[in-house]
């Protein structure tokens, strides 16, 4: 995965990276990861500055999938601090530039619930729950939102 | 754009210098 171009430019943009090897860094691999319950590789977290993680990617990933756990755990961590506007942003630039991914009814998913959140207008989960009716449909996520229909 | 990431080894200076970021925490079994 971070060979890749795409992953090196997203997660420069947007991350702070730390790597901590298994082998090489034995003791602090054991630290943070009794710290944050993580006991196998790959495993990426995605921690606020608070020390909270805030996303998990466990296990590799195909490059695009990959990118789309990055990008739902920034739409997680502002919609985390309330910043319901720019969650709402983010969980729809989940759907529309990773479309094919896991991430994407999850996204579409939680855009939803933040566009709920700033409006306070429960047409916002109708409308959500209407468009898994389009898009995917077989989704867990749909499920969820069907309660909203 | 940059070539590769630019890894750190120290979680506890990223995060006290996160600034609004968030830290990618990677645990690696794979070469460097």
């Amino acid at each position: 995965m971070y060979p890749n171009p795409r992953v090196v430019e997203f997660v420069t943009a947007h991350f702070i990276p730390v790597r901590v090897h298994v082998r090489e860094n034995a003791a602090e691999f054991k630290r943070l990861g009794d710290r944050f319950n993580a006991h196998w590789t790959p495993t990426t977290l995605l921690i606020d500055r608070s020390g909270t993680e805030r996303h998990r990617i466990e296990g590799f990933l195909p490059v695009d999938d990959y990118l789309s756990q990055l990008a739902l755990g920034l739409a997680k961590a502002a919609f985390a601090r309330e910043d319901y506007p720019a969650a709402e942003r983010l969980y729809r630039d989940v759907v529309e530039r990773f479309p094919d991914t896991d991430a994407a009814p999850e996204g579409q998913y939680w855009a939803g619930v933040s566009k709920y959140r700033v409006t306070n207008d429960a047409s916002a989960l109708k409308a959500t729950s209407q468009a898994f009716r389009d898009r995917y449909r077989e989704s867990t996520w749909a499920k969820k939102a069907s309660v909203w229909a | 754009m940059a070539q590769e990431i630019q890894w750190t080894r120290d979680f506890d200076g990223a995060l006290s210098s996160a600034d609004g970021k968030l830290v990618l925490l990677d645990f690696s079994a794979a070469p460097y």
